[in-house]
């Protein structure tokens, strides 16, 4: 692989993280009937917060837009109420929404303790692979007994 | 070796010529170079991305998944890397997707490795649309064996669906999904079979066998899917084909008699250096292809270079997708092993009783990861932010399956690359902007593969079924842009891939094709690319008559 995009973007303002923070933690919540941290754990924020390069212009543009819903800032918001704005922001900004859905999803399921309360190992995938089961072929039967079905075209 | 014009400042530096130029080392710029390379002519490739690493390959890391969401993700537009080149496609429902890199769109693709069928080579004569194409099935079946053997390709003798083909090796495991939906089609009468997959099975050619990473789309770390990279190019570099990679051509140049001379690229530190050569080979995909053509307009030559039909770029066909997915009270296949496991031709052929001419493929596809569960789920309205949002999620995850459907896309000169006017690449090369519409035979078309699969997944027992019509981020199949036919009026190239109006320029890529078919492209374009190659070899001493 070529170079990796270059990292032209600011950082998230001390003001943004913490809205972003808040949104991530309405999202995806601690859970302890799951047992499972939320979003806006430490770890896994600071994970998206290192992972939203090519996404910093939205994830901006969405932050403002939920604090203009909020008529000011969300975080100063009682919790009932940054519900109710959120969900108005994601009913009617479904792309900006979008954005950070995928900004938050992409970290909260790598982290080590939500891939086991998910029952999947915390590996990746090479180099051992995952056994597939090859599935009952004689399930063809009737198909092959059809016959043909393409038009010949000379 | 560079000439003493390297030395002057502002001038291209000069390469030693060569016999062969080839544009692209992707799915058919590999397969071109490795048959010619028996010609012993010096032949040079061009690539403007790089080699891939397999031990940098997403499914070598714990965040396998975000990384197809960044730097290994389908859209140039997304990764934004100094390999790719940006696509306009704001104008277009459906994205572009492709890779930019040894191997191109092969890295990336899911190694579904369906021919076109007989009746799509003869559209205009069987069904009254678009135009047949000037080689048939019976022509290309040889280049589409050979071609299996270079690639790798697993698969089961005997679909009715085709005439009868060779398998290699067995193919590519059925799983939970391959059965639950054979039986789902076996319920409605409906055709179904094991796809032919260009993804070994067992060890070949040096080549280790699948062990169902479940990757494929974006790179294989275990070397059994059949990429160009790790076939057709180790082939061609042991035979002395040169690949020079971080190349991005810029334009062709051509002389008084109107043949080409050679190209313009852009090198690793951005030196502009003139390569000679006596033929030029196009393998840039649909629209890289008439990118450069255009971008070639010379005064010899106004409106692009090989473009007196007017037709470069246009007829662009993008196969619209549909997507179907359902989900299970028991687990699936999850996230293990090669997406795509069975397909169906029920559909494929042109049936007067529906709504639409020409016809569809199904392809049966597994679950998805975690992350792609929680992204599509908050998408589709069905997990929530908020407390319900883990009970939703683990209600879906690895109990999901479904398919596309693939639909011919029939030319249409509407649909369109040009050069965009603002946007440029990192070297300053204008992008191509996509001007591309759905019409009306393809909606319905796209409405029907919708309810079918509807059924299909009821008759699978699935609930909760989302759809995607058309899918938007699926524009991997880049076809007619330089259409290739016997009449220079109506075509770019002719049917053997040399240009009208250029006697040593050739295009090998997905440009040339006539019609779409409604399957997967790669084999038939690496069959076009080895049958040209074939034919230029043959005509060695009256190629340019």
């Amino acid at each position: 692989m070529t170079k990796s995009k270059d990292k032209s973007s600011a950082e998230l303002s001390p003001s943004e993280r913490k809205t972003l923070r808040c949104v991530v933690g309405h999202m995806i919540p601690l859970s302890q009937e799951f047992g499972v941290p939320g979003a806006d754990n430490p770890e896994i924020f600071a994970d998206i917060l290192q992972s939203i390069d090519r996404d910093r212009d939205a994830v901006g543009e969405a932050l403002r837009v939920i604090d203009a819903l909020a008529q000011g800032r969300l975080i100063d918001l009682p919790r009932p109420e940054q519900a109710r704005c959120l969900l108005d922001f994601r009913n009617g900004y479904r792309a900006l929404a979008s954005v950070i859905e995928s900004a938050a999803a992409r970290c909260y399921y790598r982290d080590e303790r939500v891939m086991a309360s998910i029952n999947m190992e915390a590996r990746p995938p090479f180099p051992k692979g995952y056994a597939v089961e090859q599935g009952d072929w004689s399930l063809l039967d009737p198909v092959r007994a059809r016959g043909r079905i393409f038009r010949d075209a000379n | 070796m560079t000439s003493s014009l390297d030395v002057e400042k502002d001038t291209p530096a000069m390469k030693d010529p060569v016999d062969v130029l080839i544009i692209g080392a992707g799915a058919s710029g590999a397969a071109v170079a490795w048959s010619l390379a028996e010609t012993k002519m010096r032949i040079v490739c061009l690539e403007q991305g790089d080699w891939t690493k397999p031990s940098d390959f997403p499914s070598t890391g714990r965040d396998w998944e975000a990384r197809t969401l960044e730097d290994y993700a389908i859209s140039p537009n997304r990764r934004g890397l100094p390999s790719d080149y940006p696509v306009n496609d704001d104008a277009s429902p459906i994205k572009i997707a492709n890779y930019n890199g040894v191997g191109g769109g092969t890295v990336f693709y899911a190694a579904h490795f369906p021919r076109l069928h007989p009746s799509d080579f003869r559209v205009r004569s069987l069904d009254g649309v678009a135009d047949d194409w000037p080689v048939d099935y019976h022509t290309l079946e040889p280049f589409y064996e050979l071609n299996d053997r270079m690639m790798g390709v697993s698969s089961l003798a005997g679909d009715p669906a085709y005439p009868e083909k060779k398998a290699m090796m067995p193919p590519i495991p059925m799983g939970r999904t391959g059965e639950k939906f054979g039986r789902a089609m076996n319920q409605l009468g409906w055709h179904w079979w094991p796809s032919d997959a260009a993804i070994l099975t067992q060890e070949y050619d040096g080549r280790a066998a699948c062990i169902n990473l479940g990757q494929c789309g974006s790179g294989c770390a275990q070397g059994a899917k059949g990429a160009t990279d790790v076939t057709y190019w180790q082939e061609a570099l042991r035979s002395r084909v040169e690949l020079r990679t971080q190349c991005r051509v810029s334009r062709i140049e051509t002389n008084e008699a109107g043949m080409a001379t050679g190209v313009f690229y852009f090198d690793a530190d951005n030196n502009e250096v003139f390569q000679p050569a006596e033929i030029v080979i196009m393998a840039c995909n649909g629209i890289g292809t008439p990118r450069i053509l255009l971008n070639s307009a010379s005064e010899r030559f106004p409106n692009g270079l090989a473009n007196s039909s007017g037709l470069v770029g246009k007829n662009l066909m993008l196969h619209p997708y549909a997507q179907m997915r359902g989900h299970f009270d028991e687990s699936m296949d999850g996230y293990r092993g090669a997406p795509i496991c069975t397909w169906s031709m029920e559909f494929y052929e042109t049936d007067p009783s529906r709504a639409f001419l020409r016809g569809y493929s199904y392809q049966f596809s597994r679950g998805i990861g975690p992350v792609r569960t929680a992204i599509t789920g908050m998408d589709d309205g069905l997990v929530p932010w908020g407390d319900g949002h883990h009970a939703a999620f683990r209600r879906l995850f690895d109990h999901s399956a479904g398919m596309v459907s693939i639909c011919e896309d029939l030319p249409e000169e509407i649909n369109r690359v040009t050069l965009d006017p603002q946007r440029c690449d990192s070297n300053g090369i204008p992008a191509a902007k996509i001007d591309y519409r759905l019409s009306d035979n393809t909606r319905r078309m796209l409405d029907h593969s919708v309810a079918r699969g509807i059924e299909i997944l009821k008759a699978a027992g699935a609930h909760t079924i989302t759809t995607k019509a058309p899918l938007p981020y699926a524009g991997w199949h880049l076809m007619g842009t330089a259409r290739m036919g016997t009449d220079p009026r109506r075509s770019v190239v002719n049917e053997w891939g040399r240009s009208h109006d250029v006697k040593n320029l050739f295009i090998v890529d997905g440009s040339i094709f006539v019609t779409s078919g409604g399957v997967n492209p790669t084999s038939t374009i690496q069959a076009l690319a080895l049958y040209i190659a074939d034919q230029i070899k043959s005509r060695i001493y009256e190629l340019f008559d």
